[in-house]
C-alpha cells in the first residue's frame, strides 16, 4: 500500500510541473505591466511628477519580480533578416536562445520549492500569509455546508431508493425534485436570495453581505456567534443545496446499485425485514461511494467559490482570487493555482485509498494510476 | 460520425416499431448492431426507397430495417419512457426555436411595411444589408421605424410581438419594473429584458454547441488513441486528461478573460471547450477500451484493415453513444459556465446581451427583482433541460435499465 501511495505521488510530480508552466506562462503573457500599473498607483498623489524616478521605481519592481528576466528557459527568436539586412532562409529564421537558470519561472519555481510563493503585487505581504489568513473563513463555511449535505443527503437517499421498490412515484419525484436541485445555477439563487430576503423591495430577515453586523467584536461572546450565524444563513444555504442533490442522487444510486446483489436476496429470501435487509446488509456498502465523495471536497476547502464569496462579500479565499485577478496581482493567482491543484490531485489519491480501506476487494495491485 | 450513425438514427424516424420485446438479449444490442453494419457494408444502400423496387430489394430493406432499428429505436423506445426526459426535449426545442427566430421574435423594425408606396421587410432586409448584398436608400439608413410608423409614414406595418430589439437603449425608461409596455421590464441603461432575453438564447446555445464541439472533437481524438493504442500513447494522454481535470477551470478562464481585456463570444467558447474535453476523453478511452477485445475489431484486424478504417467504420460508432451523453451534459455545463462568467462581468463584451449579463445587472441594484428572476429563470431552464436529456439518454442507453 505504501509502495501504491509513493508510485502515485510520483506520478503527480508530472502533472504539478505541467500546472505550474501552464499557470506561469498565461500570467506572464499578460500585456500590461504590474510594475506599472503599481508605480502608477504609488505617484497618483505626487501628480508623477518626476517621470525618472518613475521609471526608476518601475525599473527596480521589475528586477524585484523577475519581470526583467526571460520567461522560460530559452527563447526562440524570428529573425526574418540578418545583419546585412538581407532576408534569411526559412530553416536560418528560428534561432534558440538560451537563458539558462536566471529566468522568471526557474526563479519562481527555485522560491515555491522552499516554500516561499513571493509577496503581493498590492500590498508586498507574503502570498501565504494572505491566504492563511483567510482559510479558517472559507474551510468553516465548506465544512459546515459539507457536514449539512451529507446528513441530509444519506437519509433522502436511502429513501428515494427504498421507495422505489413500494411505490416508485415517491422515488420518481424525489428524484426530479433532486435533479432540478442539481441544476439551479447558485449564482441565480443567491442574487434572488438577496433581493427577496435581503433587504430590497420584499423581505429584509438577512443580512446581504459580509460576516459580520456593525456591533461586532464588541458584543458579548453569544451575540457574535449569533450575529455570524444569522450572516452566514444565506451564504450556506446556497453552498448546500447543489452539493446535497448530488449527494443524495448518488447516494440513492448505490443503494440501488446495492439492493440488485445477490446477498441482498439472500437477506429478503432468509425473512428479514425489509427495515433490517436496507439498514444493515444494503446501507454499509452503498457507503462506500459516498465515503470517497468526502475527498473531492479537499479543493473546495481552500478554493472556496469565488462566485458566492464575491456575491455574499465574505473575505474568504474565493473573494481573494476575485480580487487578485482584478488587480493582476500575480502571486496570488499562481498561489491559488497551485494550491488547488495540489489539494485536488491529494484530494483524488485520498479518496482512491479511503475506497480500498472501505472495500477491501479492490486491490492496488490491479488498478492504473 | 455522422456518415456511420446518421441514415440510421433517420431510419428511425420513420419506424418507431417499438422492438424492445423482440429482443432477448438486451446486452447483446451493440453486437447486433454491429453485424448489420458489417454485412451491409459491401453493397452500398440507396439513401431513398424507390418507388418501383423489386421484391427482392425489399425484402433486403426490411432486413435491414430489423436489424438498424436494433440499437437507436431500442434506445429511442427506452427515451420515451422518460416522461420527463421527453419534455425536456421539447424545452430544448423550444430554446432552439427561440434563437433561429429571434430576430423575427423581437426586433425594432417590423417584419414587413408600406413606407411610401414601396413595401418593405425590414428584418429581413437587414439581413442582406448585414451581408453587404443590398443596401437601405439614404433615408431609411438611420431612420427609426417606430417613429415613422407614429408619425403615419406608414400606410401599414406588421410588427414583431415584441418591438424592441435587445441593443435599443432608451435611458428614460431605465429600470422600470414589468409593465404593458417592456414586458419583463428594462435594464440599467433602458434595454428591454424580454428582447435581450430572446436574443441571449442565441448566444447561450452557440456557446453550449459550439464550445462542446471543440470539447468532442479534442476528447474524441485523445480519448480514441488513449483507448486504442494504449501503452505509452495511453499514459501520456492519461496524465494530459489529469492536468486538466486539477486545473481550477472557472478560476482559469476567468483569468484568462481579465488578461486578454477583449472578451469576446469566441473566446469564452474557445476557452469552455478546451477546458471541458477531459470528461469526453476519458468515456471515449473508456468505451474504445471495451470495444477493442471484441470479436469483431479482431476480426477486422485479421482481416488486415488499417488502423484508421478499424477506429473510424468500426470502433468509432460503438462507443459514440456515451459521449452524446457528455455532451448534453456538457452544453448544460457551458450555458452554466457562460452565465457565471458574464454574471461576474468577465464574459463576453458589454455590449452583448447574454442571460448571465442581464443577470449581472440585477446585482447593481437590490430592488430590481426582474433583472434576476427572468434571466435566471432562462439559464435555469435551459441547464435543468439539457441535464434532463442527458439523463434520460444515459438511462436509455443503460442496458441494465431495461426491462
Amino acid at each position: 500500500m505504501i509502495q501504491y501511495i509513493i508510485r502515485r505521488i510520483l506520478l503527480f510530480i508530472p502533472t504539478l510541473f505541467a500546472i505550474t508552466v501552464i499557470s506561469f506562462i498565461i500570467t506572464r503573457m499578460a500585456p500590461g505591466d504590474p510594475a506599472e500599473l503599481k508605480a502608477g498607483a504609488g505617484g497618483e498623489g505626487g501628480q508623477r511628477a518626476n517621470q525618472q524616478i518613475n521609471e526608476q521605481i518601475i525599473k527596480q519592481i521589475r528586477a524585484q519580480w523577475h519581470l526583467d528576466k526571460p520567461i522560460w528557459y530559452w527563447t526562440v527568436l524570428t529573425d526574418e533578416k540578418d545583419n546585412n539586412g538581407d532576408l534569411k532562409s526559412i530553416s536560418d529564421r528560428l534561432t534558440f536562445h538560451w537563458n539558462g537558470t536566471q529566468n522568471g519561472y526557474h526563479l519562481w519555481m527555485a522560491d515555491v520549492l522552499s516554500g516561499n510563493f513571493g509577496n503581493s503585487y498590492q500590498d508586498q505581504r507574503p502570498v501565504m500569509e494572505k491566504i492563511l489568513e483567510r482559510l479558517p473563513i472559507t474551510a468553516t463555511l465548506a465544512i459546515i455546508s459539507t457536514f449539512l449535505s451529507f446528513i441530509i443527503a444519506i437519509p433522502i437517499g436511502i429513501y428515494s431508493a427504498a421507495k422505489q421498490r413500494e411505490n416508485s412515484k415517491v422515488d420518481k419525484s424525489v428524484s426530479t425534485t433532486l435533479f432540478i436541485l442539481y441544476s439551479l445555477p447558485n449564482f441565480w439563487i443567491a442574487t434572488m436570495l438577496i433581493i427577496f430576503f435581503g433587504g430590497g423591495d420584499f423581505l429584509a430577515w438577512f443580512p446581504n453581505n459580509g460576516l459580520h453586523g456593525n456591533d461586532y467584536p464588541y458584543g458579548s461572546w453569544m451575540a457574535n456567534t449569533g450575529d455570524l450565524l444569522w450572516h452566514i444563513i444565506l451564504p450556506i444555504f446556497c453552498y448546500t443545496y447543489a452539493s446535497l442533490a448530488y449527494l443524495s442522487r448518488q447516494m440513492r444510486g448505490s443503494m440501488l446499485e446495492v439492493i440488485r446483489q445477490d446477498y441482498i436476496r439472500t437477506a429478503r429470501a432468509k425473512g428479514l425485514s425489509e427495515r433490517i435487509v436496507v439498514y444493515k446488509h444494503a446501507l454499509r456498502n452503498s457507503l462506500i461511494p459516498i465515503i470517497t465523495i468526502m475527498a473531492g471536497i479537499l479543493p473546495s476547502l481552500v478554493g472556496g467559490s469565488i462566485i458566492l464569496e464575491t456575491i455574499f462579500s465574505i473575505p474568504g479565499i474565493g473573494l481573494l482570487e476575485y480580487n487578485a485577478i482584478l488587480a493582476r496581482d500575480y502571486p496570488v493567482v499562481l498561489a491559488s493555482f497551485m494550491i488547488t491543484a495540489i489539494l485536488t490531485l491529494a484530494g483524488i489519491l485520498i479518496s482512491d485509498i479511503m475506497y480500498s480501506v472501505a472495500d477491501p476487494r479492490i486491490a492496488f495491485s490491479k488498478r492504473e494510476g | 460520425m455522422s456518415n456511420e450513425t446518421k441514415p440510421y438514427t433517420e431510419e428511425n424516424e420513420a419506424g418507431n416499431q417499438p422492438l424492445a420485446d423482440t429482443l432477448v438479449e438486451p446486452s447483446n444490442v451493440g453486437h447486433e448492431y454491429l453485424i448489420g453494419q458489417q454485412t451491409s457494408q459491401p453493397a452500398p444502400l440507396p439513401e431513398v426507397i424507390p418507388s418501383g423496387e423489386t421484391v427482392e430489394e425489399s425484402k433486403r430493406l426490411a432486413a435491414r430495417k430489423a436489424v438498424t432499428q436494433s440499437f437507436w429505436s431500442l434506445v429511442r423506445h427506452q427515451y420515451k419512457k422518460n416522461r420527463v426526459a421527453v419534455y425536456a426535449l421539447y424545452v430544448v426545442y423550444f430554446l432552439f426555436a427561440v434563437a433561429i427566430l429571434a430576430d423575427v421574435l423581437a426586433n425594432d423594425k417590423p417584419l414587413y411595411a408600406n413606407y411610401k408606396g414601396t413595401v418593405y421587410f425590414p428584418v429581413f432586409k437587414q439581413y442582406l444589408v448585414d451581408l453587404s448584398l443590398d443596401r437601405w436608400s439614404p433615408d431609411l439608413v438611420t431612420a427609426d421605424w417606430k417613429d415613422l410608423d407614429q408619425s403615419g409614414d406608414l400606410k401599414s406595418a406588421i410588427w414583431p410581438p415584441i418591438r424592441y430589439s435587445e441593443s435599443n437603449e432608451d435611458l428614460e425608461n431605465a429600470l422600470t419594473p414589468p409593465s404593458s409596455k417592456h414586458l419583463l421590464g428594462t435594464d440599467g441603461i433602458g434595454r428591454d429584458v424580454l428582447s435581450g432575453m430572446i436574443h441571449g438564447s442565441r448566444i447561450a446555445l452557440s456557446i453550449g454547441f459550439v464550445s462542446m464541439f471543440f470539447a468532442i472533437i479534442i476528447g474524441v481524438v485523445l480519448g480514441a488513441l488513449a483507448g486504442f493504442y494504449g501503452g505509452w500513447v495511453d499514459s501520456l494522454i492519461s496524465r494530459l486528461i489529469e492536468i486538466v481535470f486539477t486545473l481550477p477551470i472557472f478560476f482559469l478562464i476567468i483569468t484568462i478573460v481579465a488578461i486578454v481585456q477583449q472578451g469576446s463570444v469566441w473566446l469564452i467558447m474557445v476557452l469552455i471547450g478546451i477546458t471541458g474535453w477531459p470528461g469526453v476523453a476519458r468515456y471515449t478511452r473508456g468505451e474504445f477500451l471495451r470495444v477493442r477485445n471484441m470479436d469483431f475489431v479482431s476480426a477486422a484486424t485479421a482481416l488486415g484493415f488499417k488502423d484508421a478504417r478499424i477506429v473510424f467504420r468500426h470502433v468509432l460508432p460503438n462507443s459514440l453513444a456515451p459521449v452524446l451523453v457528455t455532451a448534453a451534459f456538457g452544453i448544460a455545463g457551458a450555458i452554466l459556465t457562460e452565465a457565471g462568467l458574464s454574471f461576474l462581468g468577465f464574459g463576453v463584451p458589454p455590449t452583448v446581451v447574454t442571460w448571465g449579463s442581464v443577470l449581472n445587472d440585477a446585482r447593481n441594484d437590490i430592488h430590481a427583482w426582474w433583472l434576476a428572476v427572468f434571466p435566471g429563470l432562462a439559464i435555469f431552464l435551459a441547464v435543468v433541460a439539457y441535464n434532463l436529456v442527458g439523463d434520460g439518454l444515459r438511462d436509455a442507453l443503460d442496458p441494465r435499465l431495461r426491462d
